[in-house]
């Protein structure tokens, strides 16, 4: 090992971050200096000096550049410590968190929580968490497809699109109720999605991505020219999901609002529409997951890892491309409908390529392959711009910002997926515990 | 077999006995991988038959899907090695044992009985493997993580958890030092007694070949120039020459 290497191991240079920091902070004002500093009036043609904005540009610049120098330095010297002392899977505070031992009963009062909610809460923040609990539905069901399977999908809103579109014709025109229409979009965005994967069979990365992203400009542009889902006009009037036929806001929100710190301005409908993603959520979470770790994700991930490979253990990557293409669109198609009668208004607007890279940003930066990850993603990329209305004109721009950090410092997103744990002991009669 | 206007594969007439250990030798390009590469179904031969005997009657291997060759008896390695790196050493042997598996898209949503008691027994399965090996004490660890010795060992392992009749190495002591290929020596035959398998080996350590084979084959330009025991192949003229050029 070279003094270098020995003196990297050892510790963080904090001073040689420093140094090289305020190097390129002078640099910065150097550069800006001449432009930033001297303004000419225009009125006398007298030159105005402005120092402080240089201070202002080269002291934020330090701050910027060090914070940035430093917290590489620290990555770069954890990878190099964990390379030296190769210990077992990598843990952070967030695995530790969600492998604890109360594991279980904080889920239960989260759930709690959440059930309580609609109850004492703003109708907004009910609407607002509806559409959080769509996303997260939509992560988990793309995370299928790009996190676990590696398949690029950046037309994945047009199942989503399929869905919403398959309840709101069959409502308009049939009148049929979402319950019945639930199942029947998911049907529709599942065939789809047969339908699109045949087709692409062949094509991996770039390729895939640039054929999907046709396939959802094809579906947007056919649902605005169409006469049946009467064009951009879109379908208005959807019917929210209904209850054995009950008038939710005339019978039983009266009763609960002499019990219960309810909003008076509630909809009852959304309230239920609430509850049914909740639960939605919940199916989707229990599904992902178990499949995650069954023979079918198992095939799934060696098709990402390595195609051959994964032919050559005897996994058809035809039927394991299919199933992971159609059954991610089977809950894109399930977040539709739920879509449709939260907003019983859709037109091809709210179906865009944007849409598409929001739910991909949602996996990538929540975690590729990882549950938990997904969850957070979507939470943070729904509420986080709610919250911050105040920036809504950085959105995009921080949107970018986050996505280059996240790139850089934890490129497996926020919450990395963690295998799962075999445990075993031979000494006892054969048997195998997991954790 | 053909590329374009190169012919990398012709006129090979190989046989491989029942629980024997063959190797394939000759210098590089000779057409040794792309041998493997059509035996397991990744090329599709221009012509030719490839029949392997299971006690159920002959069977035609021409024109078959990778994953149906394998799934019929046949697994192999690969000359650089192609692990799931960013899954555990475990999952990896799992991800083997798929085509021995059952469970579909249901048994998965609802890990029925059935399901479950599968899942176990091959992750029982898989943790044994590991285990007469000697890799059971990383079973849980990412493959990537392995050393490069551990990862050459775990692909053949990997190999043996789809339970074949014959498999096929390309090159399993690329990179090992001289003690790894020892070990390696003494693994090849104990998997063959163990699980009572053939062999066939592409490589281009002659003491290993020399030492560890029964039968050995030499490739050049696509043919097959030679074929014979140990012995034989060593005093072949038109081995020595093909190796050493034309002096020898
Ligand atoms: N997919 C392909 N397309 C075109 N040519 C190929 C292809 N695969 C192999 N070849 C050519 O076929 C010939 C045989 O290659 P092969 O990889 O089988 O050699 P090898 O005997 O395994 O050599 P080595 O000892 O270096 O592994 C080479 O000339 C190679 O360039
Ligand atoms: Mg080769």
């Amino acid at each position: 090992m070279t003094r270098e290497s020995a003196h990297q191991t050892a510790g963080l240079n904090w001073k040689r971050e420093l140094a090289l920091s305020l190097l390129t902070a002078l640099w910065l004002g150097l550069l800006t200096g001449p432009l930033l500093v001297c303004r000419l009036n225009p009125t006398d043609g007298s030159i105005v000096y402005r120092w402080p904005l240089l201070f202002y540009v080269a002291g934020g610049g330090f701050i910027l550049s060090s914070v940035w120098r430093l917290l590489l330095a620290r990555r770069n010297l954890r990878r190099r410590r964990a390379e030296v002392a190769l210990q077992g899977p990598k843990r952070t505070w967030v695995d530790l968190l969600l492998a604890s031992r109360r594991r279980c009963q904080g889920l239960w009062l989260v759930m709690l929580f959440l059930i309580s909610l609609p109850f004492w809460a703003s109708p907004y923040t009910v609407n607002i968490l509806i559409t959080a609990l769509i996303y997260i539905t939509l992560g988990l069901g793309l995370n299928i497809v790009v996190g676990v399977s590696g398949l690029l999908n950046l037309g994945y809103v047009a199942f989503y699109a399929i869905g919403a579109y398959t309840y709101a014709l069959l409502n308009y025109y049939f009148g049929l109720g979402f319950w019945l229409c639930l199942p029947l979009g998911a049907l529709t965005a599942t065939i789809l999605g047969l339908l699109l994967g045949f087709p692409v069979l062949r094509l991996k990365g770039d390729y895939l991505a640039i054929v999907t992203l046709g396939f959802g400009e094809i579906v947007r542009l056919l649902l605005t020219n169409m006469e049946v889902t009467r064009g951009p006009r879109g379908l208005a009037n959807i019917s929210p999901p209904g209850l054995f036929g009950l008038d939710l806001n005339a019978l039983v929100k009266p009763r609960l609002l002499t019990w219960l710190p309810l909003d008076p301005n509630m909809d009852m409908n959304k309230v239920f529409l609430f509850f049914i993603m909740l639960a939605l959520v919940v199916l989707t979470i229990l599904a992902v997951f178990r499949l995650e770790n069954s023979r079918l994700g198992r095939a799934w991930l060696a098709l990402r890892e390595d195609e051959i490979a994964c032919q050559a253990m005897g996994i058809n990557r035809v039927r394991a491309k299919l199933t992971a293409f159609a059954l991610g669109a089977t809950w894109a198609g399930l977040a539709g409908v739920v879509f449709a009668s939260q907003v019983t208004f859709i037109n091809p607007t709210s179906f865009t390529f944007m849409q598409s890279v929001m739910i991909l940003s949602i996996v990538v930066l929540g975690g590729m392959g990882s549950i938990p990850g997904v969850i957070i993603g979507a939470l943070v990329l729904i509420l986080l711009p709610e919250e911050l209305r105040a920036f809504a004109d950085y959105r995009m721009l921080l949107f970018g910002a986050a996505m280059v950090l996240m790139m850089v410092f934890r490129p497996g997103g926020l919450i990395q997926s963690v295998r799962q744990v075999y445990l075993y002991q031979p000494a006892q009669p054969p048997d195998k515990g997991q954790s | 077999m053909s590329f374009g206007g190169l012919l990398a594969l012709d006129q090979v007439d190989f046989q491989i006995g029942a629980g024997s250990i063959t190797a394939l030798i000759g210098p590089n390009g000779a057409g040794k991988t792309t041998f493997f590469n059509c035996l397991t179904g990744i090329y599709i031969p221009t012509s030719g038959t490839i029949t392997l005997n299971q006690p159920s009657g002959p069977r035609q291997l021409h024109g078959l899907r990778p994953d149906q060759v394998t799934t019929l008896g046949l697994a192999r390695t690969f000359q650089n090695i192609r692990l799931f790196n960013d899954l555990t050493v475990l999952e990896n042997v799992l991800i083997g044992c798929h085509c021995r598996m059952k469970a579909g898209l249901l048994g998965a949503l609802f890990r029925d009985r059935k399901t479950r008691a599968e899942e176990r027994a091959m992750a029982e399965f898989s943790y044994q493997l590991l285990d007469r090996y000697g890799l059971g004490g990383a079973a849980n660890e990412l493959t990537k993580n392995l050393p490069y010795g551990a990862q050459r060992r775990l692909e053949i392992v990997r190999a043996l958890a789809t339970r074949p009749s014959l498999l096929l190495l390309d090159e399993p002591a690329a990179g090992l030092n001289i003690g790894e290929t020892r070990e390696l020596e003494d693994l090849i035959h104990i998997i063959r007694e163990r699980e009572s398998l053939s062999v066939l080996l592409i490589e281009h350590d002659m003491s290993l070949v020399m030492s560890i084979s029964e039968q050995i084959y030499v490739m050049e330009y696509g043919r097959v120039i030679a074929r014979g025991t140990p012995e034989v192949i060593r005093n072949d003229s038109r081995v020595i020459q093909a190796y050493l050029g034309e002096e020898a």
